[in-house]
């Protein structure tokens, strides 16, 4: 399953875009409660999203983003069958895509 | 019979140097990129981060970038910030809380079919303030507000 979940909603002539990424986003200063070590840092650096192939958001981010990262955009206009997807990318270097077409 | 070999030489010529020309082009921004993440994303006083985001350039203050975030949040693990602007021309957004030990949270660059809205939600260790940057054709313009955190997010 993705971990990307993508909403979009009409709003006059707008189109609100909603993201929720399912990502633990670990500073690497939190300790785990069972072995007291430090958990390494894990979270999103680089956040993209294209509509209809065009890049229109490129976002870097650290650890100072909260868990299971939430985002919205707004973008002027947006047609039914418009293709917005979402791309991001860890310090771990793992990476997911989730593509969502308008209504 | 020359014609053929002239021909053959300028394409050899020209595929082996096309490749070349474009790894050299992919690889300089993605060492470039890296650096840039190491700099911006360091852990430090605000003071540093804001040199070496925006070098010595002049912010001013303005009254039409509106950030929507909780003045007193209570679990700093989730602070659900919304930044708007009516400034004309917004390029990028960057969102710093002053006392993280990573002061820059995210950077967002937006393109011109974006309206400057952006909603997320922020870790905060302690209470302190959040700033807004904005980068526009005509200059840096910020926006603050502080925060009340009563549980830190960072460290138990």
């Amino acid at each position: 399953m993705s971990s990307i979940k993508i909403r979009a909603k009409r709003i006059d002539d707008k189109t609100q875009i909603r993201m929720l990424i399912t990502h633990p986003m670990e500073t690497g200063r939190n300790k785990d409660p069972k072995t007291n070590q430090l958990i390494p840092a894990h979270h999103i650096q680089e956040l993209t999203l294209s509509h209809n192939g065009k890049v229109i958001v490129n976002c870097q981010m650290g650890a100072s983003i909260s868990k299971d990262p939430y985002f919205a955009f707004m973008l002027k206009g947006g047609e039914p069958g418009d293709k917005i997807k979402i791309e991001w990318l860890d310090n771990l270097a793992n990476k997911d895509s989730e593509e969502h077409v308008l209504k | 019979m020359t014609e053929t070999r002239r021909s053959f030489i300028k394409k050899a010529l020209t595929f082996s140097t096309y490749p070349l020309a474009s790894s050299l082009g992919w690889l300089a921004p993605f060492s470039v990129f890296a650096k840039w993440q190491a700099e911006n994303f360091k852990q430090g006083p605000l003071e540093d981060t804001l040199k070496h985001l925006f070098k010595d350039q002049k912010i001013t203050d303005s009254k039409d970038i509106a950030i929507k975030i909780p003045t007193i949040a209570e679990n700093g693990a989730v602070v659900p910030i919304t930044v708007s602007s009516t400034l004309p021309d917004v390029r990028t957004v960057s969102i710093l809380v002053a006392k993280n030990p990573v002061p820059l949270a995210a950077r967002f660059e937006l393109s011109p079919e974006l309206d400057p809205f952006i909603s997320a939600r922020l870790k905060m260790a302690e209470t302190s303030e959040v700033i807004v940057i904005t980068e526009t054709g005509s200059g840096l313009y910020s926006a603050r507000q502080l925060v009340k955190v009563t549980i830190g997010g960072c460290g138990g």
